[in-house]
């Protein structure tokens, strides 16, 4: 009988964490564009309006390139696939999420990658220019901000011992000085500018061009429709809305549930939902005042944000 | 179990290279591969039981090599190299008759495959330097001649195998050299012998400083050598790519880890131990490999070539995995250094198994398309995917995605790295710092390589008509890749079918410690961490959330028009062909320009403009190349002085028999006056 309630509670536990990332994050986009529009002095879309632009998208006809194989349509749900996983089973609305012990960090980062890697196959799949301009860009920036994000993982690994992404908000949680450490800060610099890269923000990517020789992540996706545009955006903004969830779940840990029970997760998800939309409309009004660096300027603010890892490897080493 | 079974698969070997050697045309090729396969599964299947019972085999026969005798030995640690090895070479031999229908069924080459295999295994079992070195030699001389093998197709196959036959000689001179000095010290040629010797508590017997840093430094550079170490690695690139792909999956799947094996046989083995700064440097070369093999893999638009750099990229990270277990034993972290061991092993077995598989599918798709260059590839996902699927698991394996291989042995490299960091003191801490920098740095660019392999080389449309005629190949040959694509697929999700060997085997090196790498059934755990990684839980987790977000991509399916496929919509361009899609060289136009000090590539444009005008451009030709820059940098000086050191050489010799006899007189005199 313990059993099954465990089972229930852990099945709730993913649920909640699926429902609430996921419809949080297409809202999260909205309360970008919203914030964007309204500093720019415009009235902007509905903060609901990726919502109802998905649930269109769903109901149109699937028109796919006549050169595309199968890969073009494996693409989208390896990427919604990945960030569903990542949403399930991450400390987003509890620290204590089902699979806990094995929510490993470096894992993590290794599964996003297969997200990424899937979509751009899928855009040198439809055999265009702009796709594979896309990908090609794409994965220039992926193999920049990858190491970037593997040293500060491992910043943030060295003093608590573990690359369990649970403990790691748990110690944060226990013991608030962990977060003020100067490993910890150092390593925060490193993953902001990893998400913002991750996510195709600005100044890394403007995720509202479409002038053809600027774009990045719109120029893979450029040939997707219907169903399987409307998965692609689920995937990136649940990516967009678990990494802002991740990074103030590690720097910001208060709010979340410890455990299990229904009202612990409504506060939980409460919290998030204030925490990263804090996040988001930062990053929103940080995009207002910037430009988009070009492309050829984008290794130095990742070599950057990659020594600022390094850094907290080091300090973490010798603070300790 | 006892010796008899490794002379049971010494015997099986040497017949399959007879039968190789004198059958008729008809039967050899399916004999010698058939006879080679029977020989590497017994080698497998003793592997196993030594590996699982923990007890080695030996036997010794004086009749075969003059004055010392053979002598074999199979323990724990050697099985882990004889069972990659003879896995590897199994799924080669499989392949082999297939791909040879298109060429390479020649007497020659059906004598040498089998006598190739053998003596790596014969490498790997040899219990005394004399067994070591001839099985070495044996091993050095085969491979060079099936790098030669497609000599007449290729012009670049002679300079490439010229190469290898340098590097290869130099590197066996220095393992050579560095073997004798041990060897003369302690008076026998006997492995156990001398470990012992070099395992004595106190100074006795061992060798003396300074002769056993000449040694460890000739076996850094010969074995180095051969697992492809920066900046001893140049005959790699060149070799790999010329040999036929069956061959080049065993140099690739199975000899470059012999390497490894040399160097951790004279280190921990054959001298007791290296100092602290041997294995820095064993780090420092393995870190700078790591990453020099990454950035040109990502730059190479030759398809072999691009696995060959992989290969010096992996075994940097092997090289670093070894080096840092070295370190931490030194500083007496016995634990902590067993844990980098498993995970350089858990690495040498993984690639042996993606990399083999890689050559082969290339070898396939080389054989249906009659192209290696990735630029007039394409669209082979459609015309033969099997071959893709394969190719695809592999190539997914190298850049560490989860649920394949590679993945796991990047998340253990990193665990030990976070281990050794919390364990090392402050020499440790920065060489584990410089080397988690190579590493990070690697694993994203050889993501980049490795889409660029997959997404130019097998999706989109094809680039030539070799590519748009492709058929798939036999079946024999998809069995032979297959069955490596499997062993990606299983060691990915349940890397505790060989961990606990590895650590088994890890273990009896380093010598003491606890267990590191946990079992939970199915999940992999490191001792004194909380949390554990659950390969099998995240294949089937991410399985299901696929079909899950498949069927709820169909859920309004009724309403909405049926799917259709038309021409794609690029912002509108019509008329589109396939010469206007990316490939592999403005793929990776980006990196290069990122990291132009490092590849320095060559870029070359030459406009000619009509002769009526010359404001009207007659053709424009763009020619862009990346070569090894280590190549012109340190080698092409030395070939060059020698060059000129010959044709200076040249002016004693004029033909005239006078001078000729006033040489020998000026030479008699001098050694008169010398022994006066």
């Amino acid at each position: 009988m313990t059993e099954l309630a465990h089972f229930g509670g852990a099945t709730l536990v993913v649920a909640v964490q699926l429902v609430v990332v996921v419809a949080g994050g297409l809202l999260l986009l909205g309360v970008m564009r919203k914030t964007r529009s309204r500093l720019e002095g415009r009235v902007g879309p509905p903060v609901r309006q990726p919502l109802l632009d998905v649930v269109k998208l769903m109901s149109k006809q699937r028109v796919r390139p006549s050169s595309a194989s199968q890969v073009f349509v494996a693409g989208p749900v390896v990427l919604v696939a990945t960030a569903l996983f990542v949403a399930g089973t991450g400390p987003l609305v509890t620290s204590d999420p089902p699979l806990s012990k094995s929510t490993d960090f470096f894992a993590v980062v290794f599964i996003l990658l297969l997200g990424s890697v899937a979509l751009a196959l899928a855009a040198l799949d439809t055999g265009t220019p702009f796709a594979g301009m896309g990908a090609s860009r794409a994965m220039t920036i992926g193999a920049l901000t990858e190491p970037a994000l593997l040293v500060a993982v491992l910043a943030l690994s060295v003093p608590a011992h573990t690359s369990n992404l649970p403990a790691l908000v748990r110690e944060g949680l226990s013991d608030p000085q962990v977060i003020a450490s100067p490993g910890r800060i150092l390593a925060l610099c490193a993953f902001v500018v990893v998400i913002i890269a991750e996510t195709g923000r600005l100044p890394v990517d403007n995720p509202s061009t479409h002038l053809e020789l600027t774009m990045i992540h719109e120029a893979m996706v450029l040939e997707y429709s219907g169903p399987d545009l409307a998965l692609v955006t689920v995937g990136e903004s649940t990516r967009l809305a678990l990494l802002l969830g991740l990074l103030v779940n590690l720097f910001v840990p208060w709010g979340i549930a410890s455990g299990r029970g229904a009202v612990e997760l409504a506060f939980g998800s409460a919290a998030l939902a204030a925490k990263v939309g804090a996040a988001a409309i930062a990053i929103a009004t940080f995009e207002v005042f910037t430009a988009k660096l070009r492309l050829f300027r984008l290794p130095e603010l990742l070599a950057g944000a990659f020594v600022l890892g390094l850094l907290g490897v080091v300090t973490a080493l010798v603070v300790r | 179990m006892n010796g008899s079974v490794l002379v049971v698969e010494l015997a099986l070997g040497v017949v399959a290279a007879a039968a190789g050697g004198l059958c008729p045309e008809g039967m050899r090729l399916r004999l010698a591969a058939g006879l080679t396969i029977a020989a590497c599964a017994v080698a497998a299947a003793a592997a196993a039981v030594v590996l699982g019972t923990g007890h080695g085999v030996a036997v010794h026969s004086a009749g075969i090599l003059p004055l010392t005798g053979a002598s074999l030995d199979l323990a724990p640690p050697s099985s882990v190299f004889v069972a990659t090895t003879a896995v590897v070479a199994i799924a080669a031999c499989v392949y082999w008759p297939g791909y040879a229908r298109h060429d390479l069924s020649s007497r020659t080459v059906s004598a040498v495959i089998p006598a190739f295999v053998t003596s790596m295994l014969v490498v790997v079992e040899a219990g005394d330097a004399v067994t070591f070195l001839v099985a070495w030699e044996l091993m050095a001389a085969s491979s060079l001649v099936l790098v030669l093998a497609e000599q007449q197709r290729r012009e670049q196959t002679r300079s490439a195998a010229q190469w290898y036959a340098v590097m290869t000689s130099a590197g066996a001179g220095a393992i050579v050299l560095a073997m004798v000095l041990v060897c003369a010290h302690v008076g026998t040629v006997s492995f156990d012998a001398i470990a012992a010797v070099a395992a004595r508590p106190g100074d006795a017997g061992r060798l003396p400083g300074g002769t056993r840093d000449v040694v460890l430094v000739l076996a850094l550079l010969g074995f180095g050598s051969k697992a492809g170490m920066v900046p001893v690695h140049v005959w790699l690139p060149k070799a790999h790519p010329e040999a036929p792909s069956p061959a080049s999956a065993l140099m690739s799947g199975a000899m470059v880890n012999l390497g490894i094996y040399g160097l951790v046989l004279v280190a921990d083995r054959l001298v007791g131990g290296a100092p602290s700064w041997w294995w820095t440097a064993v780090v420092a070369f393995g870190a700078v490999s790591a990453l020099y093999g990454a950035l040109q893999a990502s730059a190479a638009s030759d398809l072999k070539r691009l696995l060959a750099y992989s290969t010096t990229d992996n075994m940097g990270l092997v090289l670093v995995a070894v080096g840092l277990s070295g370190l931490l034993a030194t500083a007496h972290e016995q634990a902590v250094a067993i844990l980098a061991l498993v995970a350089a092993l858990l690495l040498v077995v993984n690639h042996a198994a993606f990399k083999g598989c890689l050559f082969l599918s290339v070898g396939s798709i080389q054989v249906a398309t009659g192209t290696r260059d990735l630029d007039s590839l394409g669209g082979l996902a459609r015309r033969m995917p099997v071959t893709a699927l394969l190719f695809g698991v592999g190539a997914l394996s190298v850049a560490a995605v989860p649920p394949l291989n590679g993945f796991v042995g990047e998340w253990l490299l990193f665990e030990s790295l976070l281990h050794a960091l919390e364990a090392s003191g402050a020499v440790v801490g920065v060489v584990v710092t410089v080397a988690v920098a190579a590493l990070a740095l690697t694993g994203g660019l050889s993501a980049t390589a490795f889409v660029k392999a997959i997404g130019i080389g097998l999706l989109g449309r094809p680039r030539s008509t070799g590519a748009a005629t492709a058929h798939e190949v036999s079946r024999s040959m998809q069995i032979g890749a297959g069955l490596l694509a499997v062993a990606c697929v299983v060691l990915g999700m349940a890397p505790m079918l060989v961990v606990p060997s590895l650590e088994r085997a890890a273990a009896s090196l380093v010598g003491g410690g606890r267990p590191q790498v946990l079992s939970g059934g199915v999940d992999i755990a490191v001792a004194g961490m909380e949390g554990v990684l659950a390969p099998l839980w995240i294949a089937v987790g991410l399985a299901l959330l696929g079909a899950g977000t498949v069927a709820a991509r169909s859920v309004v399916r009724q309403r909405r028009p049926a799917s259709r496929a038309a021409d794609a919509w690029a912002c509108g361009r019509e008329l589109q062909t396939a010469r206007m899609q990316y490939t592999a060289t403005s793929f990776a136009e980006p990196l290069e320009r990122v990291f132009d000090d490092v590849l320095r590539p060559d870029h070359d444009l030459a406009v000619s403009h009509t002769a009526e005008s010359r404001y009207f451009v007659d053709r424009v030709v763009y020619h862009s190349a990346v070569a090894d820059v280590v190549e012109r940098v340190l080698y092409r000086p030395a070939i060059e002085a020698v060059r000129w050191w010959g044709s200076r050489a040249r002016m004693l010799q004029n033909g005239s028999v006078h001078r000729y006899l006033s040489y020998a007189l000026v030479a008699l005199l001098v050694v008169l006056v010398v022994l006066a």
